[in-house]
């Protein structure tokens, strides 16, 4: 018996449906997929062409860019002004710092941020990184007080803008760290006392807000210095931040110890380690790393949360804002500048919450859902 | 064989129970060291200042006025009522607050799972921008708008029937209150029995024969039906309060305050994007699976979505749900930026007034700390009930 020819002849793939593929099926897939589908399509177009071309008119079409009075107030509101911020920018971004003495505050920001930057990174993440960061912001402040080194003298309350905001956010995060890893320790120690206090500092912290607490630090911590001794409102505001920090930062390192499995605490004590040893060599490394996301996330609120400074009048970048635009002349135009410090707010925040994002796959921490 | 090593071990001075009493009792000690220290400067520091302290002022009257309030409210009145007429005004932002931040909120984390390209990104962008700009900023910038960018009342912006919008705030129309709104409370009350006592029959029909009972429409009916029927029965009280446009003015109806209208506005559009965030990780914690396996079980969508996928859904959501509600409530103090007069913003002036900071804080802190406590108790309380028993 014999077959002729060959037994298997591949005939030519067929094209996909045209209907699959495409700029047209990616749309029917995407908008009008169903008729629910298809009515929020028009809805949402509907109430963009109601909303986008008003809000481009006035925000490119008729906006004025030069910061030129006169100009700014013959737009009648038909356009927005965003002279403002080349007017009174730098009084936003510096406050009440001295003018000419400015490279200073914005040295410190840089050298604050390529840290910031570089704590981010991987290879940076060694124990030497701690002493950078008290190293370098001691320097920084040295650079912004001045008084040595033959830079003049400016006082903490002539600070203010950004280099106040990321100061503040940074400083009050750092020296709450330790605080919150000790914290959380306690919280996870079998000794009922500690326990108890770690129990009621986080509680009592966490259930009121912010804003109490910086009243508190303005009010009532004059009251409990010693007589004739005086600390700075910075200092004061400062030690309020961290505390308050502090008692969500230790929750967020308490969620990474509890994360850990047990066995590991255990197999240390087998080997014999210390309380001190096990929790510095076997249970911190890995809890501190489970977290590093939510790390991230407690210090974008942080951040968030300096602007509750202008209650108490210091001048941080929201508070500053309210000090540039003041003046009668560029009263009106409040929103362009307040836009403007959203915009340097949303910049920081977002860049760190997507770089939390990328942590978390990097790290794999986050579980994987489909 | 020899005997074991005594059990009875004398005391010894290595032993880790008394390392950890040792521990415990200098911990306590500088801790109590540290409060008298404090406290003793704070007395010293009182005395040469001569600050009185003690919560006596009270009972004293006030002095000042307070701008709105859900209750009457007059300057010759005691500290200790505008201190409830604060917290009544936080109370007030606060629900409406929350209800209004958990619808938008919802329907934007259910947009952000959209299969609709324009509303998943539009619902992705909105959470982005409201998330990353720190929401005192966002309350002077609603502000500014709502005071500055808005007509004034002359030129009231007039969007529906009965309802103005302008520097003033918002004026609408609202019903007049009779006695024959009594009788629709009533139907309401029965109405709120007859959806219980659907709820069991259904209940007991399902046991006895397998078959499942609708609920939700019938229940939204008997509620509507019944609170309908007791509005006839009080005589169909319909006087209804609308603001008017004179020449100069709006009079009549109900307002609120731009205030008032900033600090709702601020903390809804906020706390909606994070609760948006909290209703898709509860969606998307429920695995495909169980959609897999409700549909092989012959559930219809409905079915699916009430007895599948809701209640394993909610257990992931309400926890932190709950948790912004608290937010939304503590944030709420915000309001002493823009001059809502709520709690902070009372016991602020009070504190002015009479100078008794540490009282006037600690009042403030123990309302919000009561709140918090009872709020986390219930938690623990929900989370034990609806934990998945496990072994």
């Amino acid at each position: 018996m014999s077959t002729t020819g060959t037994i298997y002849a591949p005939i030519a793939s067929r094209e996909p449906p045209r209907a699959a593929q495409g700029a047209v099926a990616w749309v029917r897939r995407n908008l009008f997929d169903g008729w629910a589908n298809s009515l929020a399509t028009l809805v949402t177009v509907a109430v963009l062409l109601w909303l986008v071309p008003p809000l481009f008119g006035w925000s490119v079409l008729n906006a004025v860019a030069r910061p030129d009075n006169a100009a700014c107030r013959a737009l009648q509101e038909t356009g927005a002004c965003w002279g403002v911020i080349a007017e009174k920018g730098r009084l936003i971004l510096f406050g009440r710092y001295p003018f000419e003495e400015q490279w200073r505050p914005l040295l410190a920001c840089a050298a604050l941020i390529a840290l910031l930057i570089a704590s981010c990174l991987r290879p940076f993440w060694k124990p030497w990184l701690a002493a950078l960061w008290v190293v370098v912001l001691a320097l920084c402040f040295m650079l912004m007080r001045g008084g040595v080194a033959g830079l003049t003298l400016v006082e903490t309350s002539r600070w203010g803008g950004f280099p106040l905001t990321l100061a503040l956010s940074v400083v009050s995060l750092v020296v709450a760290f330790p605080l919150a890893i000790l914290v959380a320790l306690g919280r996870n120690s079998n000794l009922p006392a500690i326990r108890a206090v770690c129990v009621l500092y986080v509680e009592l912290i966490r259930g009121v807000p912010l804003i109490s607490v910086l009243f508190m630090a303005s009010f009532m911590f004059p009251l409990f210095m010693p007589q004739g001794t005086s600390i700075d409102v910075l200092v004061r505001v400062l030690v309020g931040m961290t505390l308050f920090a502090a008692a969500y930062l230790a929750e967020v390192v308490r969620g990474g110890l509890q994360a850990l499995p047990k066995g590991q605490v255990e197999a240390a004590q087998s080997l014999g380690l210390t309380y001190w040893q096990t929790q510095r060599k076997i249970v911190l490394p890995q809890a501190l790393r489970l977290v590093v996301p939510a790390i991230v996330n407690s210090f974008i609120s942080t951040f968030k949360d300096t602007s509750l400074v202008t209650i108490v009048s210091l001048y941080d970048l929201t508070g500053a804002l309210q000090l540039a635009l003041g003046d009668a002349d560029w009263r009106k135009f409040f929103l362009e500048g307040q836009l403007f410090v959203a915009a340097v707010y949303f910049v920081f925040c977002f860049a760190l919450s997507r770089y939390s994002r990328w942590v978390e796959a990097y790290l794999n921490t986050g579980m994987r859902r489909q | 064989m020899s005997a074991p090593p005594s059990k009875s071990s004398s005391f010894n001075w290595r032993s880790k129970a008394f390392r950890g009493v040792l521990y415990q009792v200098v911990v306590l000690a500088l801790l109590v060291l540290a409060a008298a220290y404090l406290l003793h400067n704070t007395l010293d520091n009182m005395r040469v200042r001569g600050i009185k302290s003690g919560f006596d002022f009270i009972t004293q009257p006030a002095g000042f006025a307070i701008g709105e309030s859900v209750v009457p409210f007059d300057s010759a009145e005691s500290y200790g009522k505008a201190f409830l007429v604060g917290l009544s005004n936080t109370f007030r932002v606060a629900i409406l607050g929350i209800l209004f931040a958990t619808v938008l909120g919802t329907l934007v984390g259910v947009g952000r799972l959209s299969r609709n390209f324009l509303v998943r990104t539009l619902s992705g962008a909105y959470v982005d921008l409201v998330r990353n700009v720190p929401l005192l900023l966002q309350l002077f910038i609603w502000y500014f708008v709502l005071t500055e960018k808005l007509p004034p009342i002359e030129e009231a912006l007039h969007p529906l029937p009965g309802l103005f919008f302008s520097k003033n705030g918002l004026q609408f129309p609202h019903p007049v209150w009779a006695d024959g709104h009594l009788f629709t409370v009533a139907g309401f009350v029965v109405g709120l029995i007859g959806v219980w006592w659907w709820s069991r029959m259904s209940r007991v029909r399902f046991e006895r024969t397998g078959k499942p009972t609708p609920f939700v429409l019938p229940a939204i009916g008997i509620v509507v039906l019944a609170t309908l029927v007791g509005w006839l029965l009080g005589g169909a009280p319909a006087g209804l309060d609308s603001p008017e446009k004179t020449e100069i003015n709006v009079v009549g109806g109900g307002a609120v305050t731009p205030e008032f209208l900033t600090v709702l506005i601020g903390l809804t559009v906020y706390t909606a994007a994070y609760i948006a965030e909290v209703v898709r990780a509860g969606i998307q914690s429920v695995p495909f699976g169980q959609h897999e396996a409700s549909v092989s079980l012959g559930l219809g969508r409905g079915q699916e979505l009430r007895l599948v996928q809701l209640p394993q859904a909610l257990r992931v959501i309400i926890p932190p749900m709950t948790n912004q509600y608290l937010n939304l409530t503590k944030n709420s103090s915000l309001a002493v930026a823009v001059g809502y007069p709520d709690l902070v913003s009372i016991s602020n002036t009070s504190l002015n007034q009479t100078g008794r900071a540490i009282e006037c804080i600690a009042l403030v802190m123990a309302c919000y700390l009561t709140l918090s406590l009872l709020t986390s108790a219930g938690m623990n309380w929900y989370n034990r009930r609806s934990a998945i028993k496990e072994r």
